[in-house]
Parts: C-alpha cells; structure tokens; sequence
C-alpha cells in the first residue's frame, strides 16, 4: 500500500492521510480493545470484567492524532516516506504468505478447532457461541461455491438453510427417522430445490437474479409461514429429535436403550450434548470444506470460476452455461440444506422467524468481507461478524452501528475482500522434454 | 429432406465428401430496420486463411456471432462439415456449435478469464473432454487414475500451446497481466484447445507491434499447415491479410463485394471504391499506394 501524502502538483493529498490515520485508529483499537478495554475484577459472584471504553477511545484517538502529525512530518519535514516496492513485489509477497497461512494456518485452526471443547475456557457459553460461529462458516462455505467461485449474486441462501431446517424437521416428525438418515435426504431436498429454482432464473444476470433469488427467498419463507398444516406456521416446528450417537441419545434416562453417559461409564452432564453437537458442526463444516477446494480444481470448478469470469467466452468454448450454473447452486444449496438441518436439530425447534432475509444478508457479507472465493477469509468475516457480535451483545444497540462502521471501513480499507488473493487450482509441472524440443524456435 | 429438421446433424459421407469446410448461403442478418449482413454467401475450406475484410460497420463481426451462434441469422443456411458429419450451425445454440461442430472463435474485445492463470485459461478450454474423463465430476472427486492421466494430458497440450506463443515461462501469471500482444496470442491458443475444425478469428493483429504482427502471421500459418484446419480471419491490417491469406471476402454494408485470391482481390475496383468512396476511386491515398506497392515488390 503505498500512500502517497502529496499530489503531483505537491499540494497534500487529504483523503489519502485520512484513510491512513483511520487504518491506524483501526490497528490501534483492535491491540487496545483486549488489552486496554477488558480488565479483569473481583466481584462478589466470581471473576468479573471491567470495560473501560474511554480508554479505549483515548489510545484509538492517540494513534490517530499521532498518525496524522507523522504524516505532516513526511509531507513537510523532507525525508520521503519509505514506499512500497513494486506492485508486482507486493503482490507476490502477498501471494507467498498467502500460501504460508494455507499451507499451515489451515491446518493449525483445524487442529484448534478439534481441541477447543477440551481447553479450559470452553465452557457451555463459549461452545454455543463456537456452535453458531461454525454454522454460519459452513453456510459462507457454501454460498461461497454460489456468489465466490460461479459468480452468481444469490440473496436468497436462506431459503435453502430453511428447507433442510423444515426437511429434517418435518420428515423426523412424521417418519420418525434418525438424524443421520434425514440429513442427507435434507441436503437433498435443498439441492433439488435449487435446481427447481435455478432452471428458470440462470438465465438472468448480475442484479435480475439477485432480485429473483431474493423474491424466491422471501416466497419460501411466507409459504412456511402460511401453510399451516404442513409446516404449523408461524408456531414452527417444535419438538425436533435430537442427535444421537450410533444410536446413544444424550438424555439423563431413555427408554430405549442406554444413553451415552451411561454407556460409557460417565457422570450425566448437559455438557456432553453441546460438545457433540460442536463435533457435529464441525464435521459438517470441514466437509463443505474439502469439498469445495476438491472441487474447485475438478473441471466443474474451473468452469464455475470462468464463468465468473466471462460467460460469453465459457459459451464460445463450448461450456454449457445452464449445466454449469445448475451444479453450481445445486451443490450450494445442498450444503445449505445441511446445515439447516443442524440448526434445526441443535435447537430443537423451528419457525419461519429463523429465515428473513437478514439471514441472506449475513450469510453473503460473510462472503465478501472475507473475500469472494477465499475459504480462509470466511472463517474470519464468520468469527468477526458473528463471534463479534456474540461477544459484543454489552454495547447493545450500538453494537450493529459499530459493525456497520466496520465494514464500510473495510470496504474502503480492501474493497476485494479480507483476502481476495486468489491461488491457480493446478501449475505447470516442469517440462521433462530436454530444452531443444522441436516445438521450439518458429514464432520468434 | 425431412430428417434434416429432426437433427441438426446429418450423415451423408458421400455427399459430404470433397464439399467445403464451411459453407454460408444466403446468410441475412437483420436488426429491427438495420441489415447488417445482406444475402451473404461464400465458402471457407480446410487448409486455408480466409480474410473477411470490409470497412467499419460492415457486418463482418456479424458474420462471426452468426456462425457461432451468439446471433439466430434471420435467413440463411451455415453447413458446416467435419469429416463428412453436416452440422447446420444456424440451428444449434452457442455452446454446442463449439461442443459439437468444433468452431471455435476469438473475440474483437479479448475476452480471457482475467482472474485466471496462463495455464488455467488453456485447461478451461479442454472442458468438455476433462468432464467426460471426470464421469461428470464423480472420478474426479475421487481423484481416479483415469481422470489423473486426462488432466495430465491436458496440462501437456496447454504446454505445446504455451511454447507456441512463447508462454510457457509465464503460465502462472494471471491473464489479466499479460501484456496485450501476448494476450491475444493466448486467445488464440485457447480456441485451439478446443480441437477446432474452424477457427475465426476477429481482428487478431489490432494492437499489435509490427514484430508481434509478423508472430501472429507464423502462429497463423503454422496452424493452417501443420493442423490442417480452417481459419476465417477477419482483419483491417492489410499487410496481414495479403501475407498470410489464401482466399478473400470484401464485404461493404452487409453485402459481399468481392470474393477471391488476395491479388484479384486487391485490383478489384468494387473493393478499391468501398475502401476510399465514389469520387476519389482512381486516386488513392499515398500511404495504401505505397503499401501495396512494397506488398506486390516483396512477394516478387
Ligand atoms: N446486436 C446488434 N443490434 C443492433 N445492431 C447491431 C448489432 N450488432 C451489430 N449491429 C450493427 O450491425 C452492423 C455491422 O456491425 P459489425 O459489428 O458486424 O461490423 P464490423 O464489420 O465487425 O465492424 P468493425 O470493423 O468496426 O468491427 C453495424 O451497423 C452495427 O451497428
Ligand atoms: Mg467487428
């Protein structure tokens, strides 16, 4: 990022100090925040914590007044700014440390996430908020093969979270099947649904299908709100069976069979249900995972990326658009369709409430803060935007203001994304032909 | 006769036989009150360059989405036969005329995957053969060894292709960076992944340096000569056009003016009087003298 503190004409470049100040009060209120913000104090009930925002305030607006006296200081007092590179260096620094976090960021936030429920502070709090936070990872996971990866702008994701929420619900209800039975059949149902969906609205582009697949979301939502034998309308589906494992239930006693705690010897704790759910979404969202990056260097994701790209030139090399968009947000909306499957079963009741359009518009804000396509960059727009406001839930009606703030910052700050950078799915092996090939020579 | 309208495809080995590569007749193109393309007709073969020329706005480029489906011509009949197979491409979508006629086409505005690398570009190109190794994507998924070798095979044509235009060092760069010589040189190789039998090529030499242009002309032969295909070119370089083509079309205001070799072409004064208007016919401008002359002395 190189910052240019005077124009041409050497007169000084404003707008340009002033997002440079802002990225600084912005550095300095995520290190004051932890460190200056929360203190930790005794209280009658335990261990409390004291926020103390003014000084918070106070740090951030050090930092900022200090940034800008700095920048007068370039622009004034001689000695140039050191500035970046090349863009080209940058970005191949950017791209060699991008690899650096997939190659062991990736695996290090697996290995975290599988440990989390056994470190000290996951109590049933942080685990729920992990649960949520992992939910909403999955569902950015799969928008991202949708709005990422084939570039088509789907407001309507929810619509697909609420049939796998109502498919496992309704088909547990009535046939009294498993949970491990109904969550494909869910995540089918989603898929199908997609295509239903799909078929008639891939033909229109860019804004029309955003606005037809934001209709097709409202329209899901009100016809479960209506159709009141089907679905019990607007009281939901209450009653959702929870998941078992192999069979265990997580219950104090159950009549048939034991249940897990006592099938392995254990005290009974509430507990144990909460952490297997976290295990489940966990499971869950890792598949998504390594389904998509599997895809995504299969021909199919090749395809959906360069249709993205450019349509016209997929349908001049003989790529089959409708197919493609097609799989696209049938393999989006399957994995919807599981997760809301899960959300359906972890908190045992349903109703059309959970599926507004707000849910859309989280889910893709997900997506484009983290980065269009990146799958890292879902994890940390989930963990901010959710975690976020989980954690925050104090600052109460300011908390929304503050979020809103935050992401126009980071549209501004990085308008692609937290990390839009973007790896080849495959790389040109070294030739094993020795260097005098007869193909060469010709052309120069 | 009947059967020709159930399948757009119909065998008549025969038939077929020695006929042209392409053939338009009667081609029109209208939209709304304007004729783009009037009552067109020539014929393109295998082996050889055909230039389409003709000034701005002639419909040239018109011709093209004509012939790959982008426009329904409003009248008209385009046969095109690959090894004895008759596809009528005014019949078949876009897609397909590239799937199964194997006419593939570069764009006047290039249009690679920008966000791409190199590679990626060439290997998007070999789609429909990778989904067919991939069994619809489950091989794949499952990294089987059959859709292992395929991609491989893939990767090896894109390589032949990137050493062709000299790419081969730069395959990862995303597209977009190319510069814009190497760019359309990557169009072109894209297409040419797609095993074309026709290759149409819109304005392929704009923009480009003199020694890109004489690259382009080597590219262009080579790919006549040594995969015996047919290329239409449409192109406004005369010193390219003049080169490397083995057969001419002058369209002007839709209409076809003039069809023939280059030299017959060149002295026609139909096309003379479309290029630099009625009244000056028998004065041409100095530079395009001069041009034709260096033209006509080199090939001496
Ligand atoms: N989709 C369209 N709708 C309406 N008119 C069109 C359309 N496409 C082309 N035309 C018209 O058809 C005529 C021929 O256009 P075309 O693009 O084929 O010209 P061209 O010979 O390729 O010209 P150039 O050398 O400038 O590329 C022009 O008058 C153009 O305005
Ligand atoms: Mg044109």
């Amino acid at each position: 990022m190189a910052t240019h503190v005077r124009t041409a004409e050497g007169s000084l470049d404003l707008p340009a100090i002033l997002k440079d100040c802002l990225m600084t009060g912005l550095v300095v209120f995520a290190l004051a925040a932890p460190i200056i913000g929360l203190r930790t104090i005794d209280t009658p009930g335990g261990l409390g914590i004291d926020y103390r925002f003014d000084d918070v305030a106070f740090a951030v607006l050090a930092g900022i007044v200090g940034r800008f006296l700095l920048n007068l200081y370039w622009a004034y007092g001689g000695r140039r700014r050191p500035k970046a590179k090349t863009e080209e260096i940058a970005g191949g620094r950017a791209g060699a440390f991008m690899k650096k976090v997939g190659l062991y960021g990736g695996p290090a936030a697996i290995l975290f996430a599988i440990a989390m429920p056994m470190l000290p502070f996951a109590d049933r709090y942080t685990l729920d908020v992990a649960i949520l936070v992992l939910t909403y990872i999955m569902l950015g996971w799969g928008l991202n093969i949708v709005v990422g990866l084939a570039g088509l702008l789907d407001l309507g994701y929810v619509a697909f979270y609420a049939v796998g929420a109502y498919s496992y619900a309704l088909i547990a209800a009535h046939f009294d099947w498993s949970f491990w039975v109904c969550l494909p059949l869910a995540g089918l149902f989603a898929a199908f649904f997609g295509v239903i969906l799909g078929f008639p609205v891939l033909r229109l582009r860019g804004d029309y299908l955003a606005i037809v697949t934001l209709g097709f979301g409202e329209i899901i939502r009100v016809v479960l709100l209506n159709w009141y034998e089907f679905t019990g309308g607007p009281d939901g589906v209450s009653g959702v069976p929870r998941p078992s494992l192999f069979g265990l239930e997580f219950a104090r006693s159950s009549s048939d069979g034991p249940t897990f705690h006592q099938f392995f010897g254990l005290e009974f704790s509430s507990l144990h249900r909460i952490v297997f759910l976290y295990y489940v979404i966990l499971a869950l969202a890792l598949i998504t995972n390594f389904v998509t990056l599997r895809l995504r260097k299969l021909p199919i994701g090749r395809a959906w990326e360069a249709l993205r790209e450019d349509e016209i030139a997929c349908r001049s090399l003989g790529i089959n658009p409708t197919n493609t968009k097609l799989t696209a947000f049938a393999i989006g909306a399957m994995f919807g369709g599981f997760a809301g499957s899960f959300f359906a079963t972890r908190q045992g009741f349903i109703s059309p409430e959970s599926f507004t359009f707000i849910e859309s518009a989280v889910i893709l804000a997900i997506v484009v803060l983290g980065g269009m396509g990146s799958q890292i960059g879902v994890v940390i727009a989930a963990i901010f935007l959710i975690g976020g406001t989980e954690v925050f839930r104090d600052l109460e009606q300011y908390r929304m203001l503050a979020f809103g703030g935050a992401m126009v910052l980071i549209m501004i700050w990085k308008p692609r994304g937290l990390l839009a950078h973007r790896e080849p799915t495959l790389r040109l092996p070294p030739s094993r032909k020795p260097e005098a090939a007869p193909l060469a020579g010709g052309a120069s | 006769m009947i059967g020709l309208f159930a399948d757009p495809r119909v065998a008549t080995a025969a038939a077929a036989a020695d006929a042209a590569l392409l053939s338009v007749e009667h081609l029109t193109m209208r939209f709304g009150g304007l004729v783009a393309i009037d009552d067109v007709s020539f014929h393109a073969a295998r082996r050889e360059i055909t230039a389409i020329i003709g000034p701005n706005g002639a419909g040239k480029t018109t011709v093209f989405n004509c012939l790959t489906g982008f426009y329904k011509p409003t009248v008209g009949r385009l046969t095109l036969n690959r090894e004895g197979t008759l596809f009528y491409l005014e019949r078949m979508e876009d897609f397909r005329i590239a799937q199964e006629a194997h006419v593939a086409r570069t764009f006047q505005n290039i249009r690679l995957f920008p966000a791409m690398s190199v590679l990626e570009n060439l290997v998007v190109a070999q789609h429909n053969a990778l989904m067919r190794a991939s069994v619809m994507t489950f091989a794949g998924l499952f990294g089987l060894k059959r859709y292992r070798d395929a991609e491989k095979a893939a990767v090896e044509k894109a390589r032949y292709w990137l050493e062709r235009i000299n790419l081969a060092d730069r395959a990862d760069w995303n597209a977009g960076n190319l510069p814009y010589g190497d760019q359309r040189r990557l169009e072109i190789a894209r297409a040419m992944c797609t095993e074309p039998v026709l290759l149409c090529l819109d304005e392929p030499a704009a923009g480009l340096n003199p020694r890109e242009s004489a690259e382009l002309n080597e590219l262009l032969r080579f790919i006549r000569d040594e995969h015996g295909i047919g290329v239409l070119l449409i192109e406004h370089d005369m010193s390219v056009v003049m080169e490397i083509s083995d057969h001419v079309i002058v369209l002007d205001y839709g209409r076809k003016i003039a069809d023939g070799s280059p030299e017959a072409v060149r002295s026609d004064p139909n096309v003379i009087k479309a290029y630099l208007g009625e009244d000056e016919a028998d004065e041409l401008p100095p530079e395009i003298v001069a041009d034709l002359e260096q033209k006509t002395g080199g090939e001496a």
